[in-house]
């Protein structure tokens, strides 16, 4: 009796203390989010002004903003987007929709996964080999082909997996009367995909934009005001990179005030994603 | 007039359902395009890389891989000191990150109460959607200087002092280094493995739960009896995809590493990883060896990270096939 009750109370115990420590994971998880955010707002909201949005970034030591940088961020974004979401759109609806179960999807769906968890700095000495290598400079549009590069696999995924939602009775039923059957993937399929397609993409958005390591060589940075997409062309994560890294005060406080609009901007979208999919699943 | 009328419908018809079918076909090759493009995608990068590292591995051979040097004044490289950086803040990170991912997940799927799951699941996402340059800025400006000046020296001279184990923890308490570095990718790949440890926990039919804490099992013993050994393939899938991550990631390891190419045992040293040597010198390379050289890193990078991922398909997939049913 004392020995089976000695053995319950050491179970008890073992239980109370290896649950007491998921508890202090999740602490520790929510601890270093906390901190990151509070060190972006304290360091960050200091250098707020509305001479960020209106001027260049300045030479060492002089007065300025991060208008280019932030201009020139949403250019190889928006080329990056426009590039990859077409291409990952179509490539997931061959996927779900005309050969689902054959071996050539299983390789593409694989090598999807590769290109989706490839180090983003590889595709920048990639788009480096093929396009800033054969064109003999960095520019604007090396940049946004290396984000689309990085955008391609996220919007393929997402968009697949919401497509494989659609029930099979809606596709049915729109070519039992008489609907072929690309009308039938573009105003039935997509249609009712459509909230889930759109997270993937602003999932893929909220990934490239905060993407630094493959604009490093790619379209570099540029100090001045260029909207000129062939030559290089300020970006806010490289031009956070080098004036982090600089030793002058001013340069720092813009990097730091570049660092919290961005995260800010990016958590903002990953945030409003997610909505969009809860939402979404409520209708379900 | 009636037959006339009937055979001009049924003519438009079949022009009609020509025109769709036309149509249908074009819709079908374009979308056939775009997913061979990915294919395509892939075996132009896999070409590219290996057509560029080349000429280094050409140049030097076995030694490329063995070697110690990374002089460009005497344009002499080898990968062993940035492929031992990676393994090593790597495994570092695996080691924090994937009991505290554990944790968390059980967390979330076992304790706590439901109002709590959705916003803590969310706010441990959040982790993942924080820019890896933000890491790095807040782990050099932040980070490594509280480090340095408060924790690691109590670390040197506790644990640095133990036989074996304390050779790791030598040296100057400079805040960043190897074991900084991994450290920061550990929470940066938290997120990743502790999401798909959540999903899986939560495949574990109810029935099983529920008999197991029937017969009487503390939460405990039914989490690590019950539901562990019933996902074990899924987490390992999870850890794996986590690791991946950790190997390729770049700024946050560029800020904090200190990038110097030496081999040393503390995990205090500074030293380098792949990509954070290709942060710092691919633009700066000059002359044909240097940069084939950096390329050559690359792709010994892509290589590593595509074995591990397949590594973590194939484990998620025999959790799927047990499961039943596709994923």
């Amino acid at each position: 009796m004392n020995g089976a009750s000695a053995r319950y109370m050491r179970r008890r115990v073992v239980n109370w203390v290896s649950l007491s420590m998921s508890v202090l994971g999740t602490l520790f998880g929510l601890f270093w989010l906390v901190w990151l955010l509070w060190t972006l707002v304290a360091r960050g909201v200091r250098w707020l002004s509305p001479e960020l949005f209106t001027q260049s970034t300045p030479p060492p030591l002089a007065p300025g903003g991060i208008a280019n940088a932030i201009v020139g961020s949403i250019l190889i974004t928006a080329l990056g987007v426009i590039v990859g979401t077409p291409i990952g759109i179509l490539a997931a609806t061959w996927l779900a929709e005309f050969s689902r179960r054959s071996r050539l999807a299983a390789v593409i769906r694989f090598v999807n996964d590769i290109l989706l968890s490839a180090p983003s700095i590889v595709i920048g000495v990639f788009i480096y080999g093929v396009v800033v290598a054969r064109f003999g400079h960095f520019s604007g549009w090396a940049g946004g082909l290396a984000l689309a590069i990085i955008m391609l696999p996220v919007v393929l995924r997402t968009t697949e997996d919401m497509l494989k939602l659609v029930p099979d009775q809606m596709r049915e039923a729109a070519a039992a009367v008489g609907a072929p059957r690309w009308r039938v993937t573009v105003m039935v399929v997509y249609r009712a995909a459509l909230g889930g397609i759109i997270t993937g993409v602003l999932l893929g958005v909220a990934r490239i934009s905060g993407e630094t390591a493959p604009l490093l060589f790619t379209a570099l940075n540029n100090q001045f005001w260029s909207t000129d997409m062939n030559r290089p062309i300020a970006n806010l994560p490289v031009m956070i990179f080098q004036f982090a890294m600089s030793p002058y005060d001013n340069w720092q406080h813009l990097a730091w005030a570049a660092a919290l609009l961005i995260t800010l901007a990016i958590l903002a979208l990953s945030l409003f994603a997610r909505l969009v999919i809860r939402s979404r699943s409520f209708v379900k | 007039m009636t037959a006339l009328t009937r055979s001009a419908a049924q003519r438009d018809r079949s022009r009609h359902a020509q025109r769709s079918a036309v149509a249908d076909a074009m819709f079908r090759n374009i979308t056939r395009v775009a997913a061979l493009l990915v294919l395509a995608l892939v075996i132009a990068i896999l070409v590219v890389l290996l057509v560029q590292a080349w000429p280094a591995f050409h140049r030097f051979g076995w030694h490329f891989f063995s070697g110690r040097e990374w002089d460009p004044a005497h344009a002499t490289f080898s990968a062993l000191t940035s492929i031992f950086g990676t393994l090593v803040t790597s495994a570092i990170a695996m080691v924090i990150a994937v009991p505290v991912s554990f944790g968390i997940a059980l967390f979330i799927t076992e304790l706590a109460p439901a109002w709590l799951r959705a916003p803590v699941s969310i706010a441990v996402e959040l982790l993942a959607a924080i820019p890896s340059i933000i890491y790095g800025m807040w782990g050099l400006f932040v980070f490594a200087p509280l480090f340095g000046e408060y924790v690691q020296p109590w670390i040197i001279e506790h644990i640095g002092s133990w036989p074996w184990v304390g050779a790791l923890f030598q040296g100057p308490p400079m805040g960043i280094g190897i074991f900084t570095a991994g450290l920061i990718l550990a929470i940066m790949v938290v997120p990743f493995i502790s999401s798909v440890m959540r999903d899986v926990f939560s495949l574990v039919p109810t029935v099983l739960r529920e008999s197991a804490y029937g017969v009487g099992c503390t939460t405990w013993e039914v989490v690590w009896r019950v539901v562990l050994p019933y996902t074990r393939a899924g987490v390992m899938g999870g850890i794996m995809l986590g690791l991946g991550r950790a190997l390729g990631e770049t700024m946050a390891v560029t800020f904090v590493i200190g990038n110097s190419h030496t081999l040393g045992t503390s995990l205090f040293n500074a030293g380098n990883t792949i990509s954070s040597t290709l942060a710092n010198e691919f633009t700066e390379a000059v002359g044909q060896t240097y940069t084939s050289s950096l390329v050559a890193l690359g792709l010994i990078l892509f290589l590593i990270t595509f074995v591990v991922l397949a590594l973590a398909k194939l484990l998620l997939l025999r959790m799927a096939a047990r499961e039943g049913s596709p994923t």
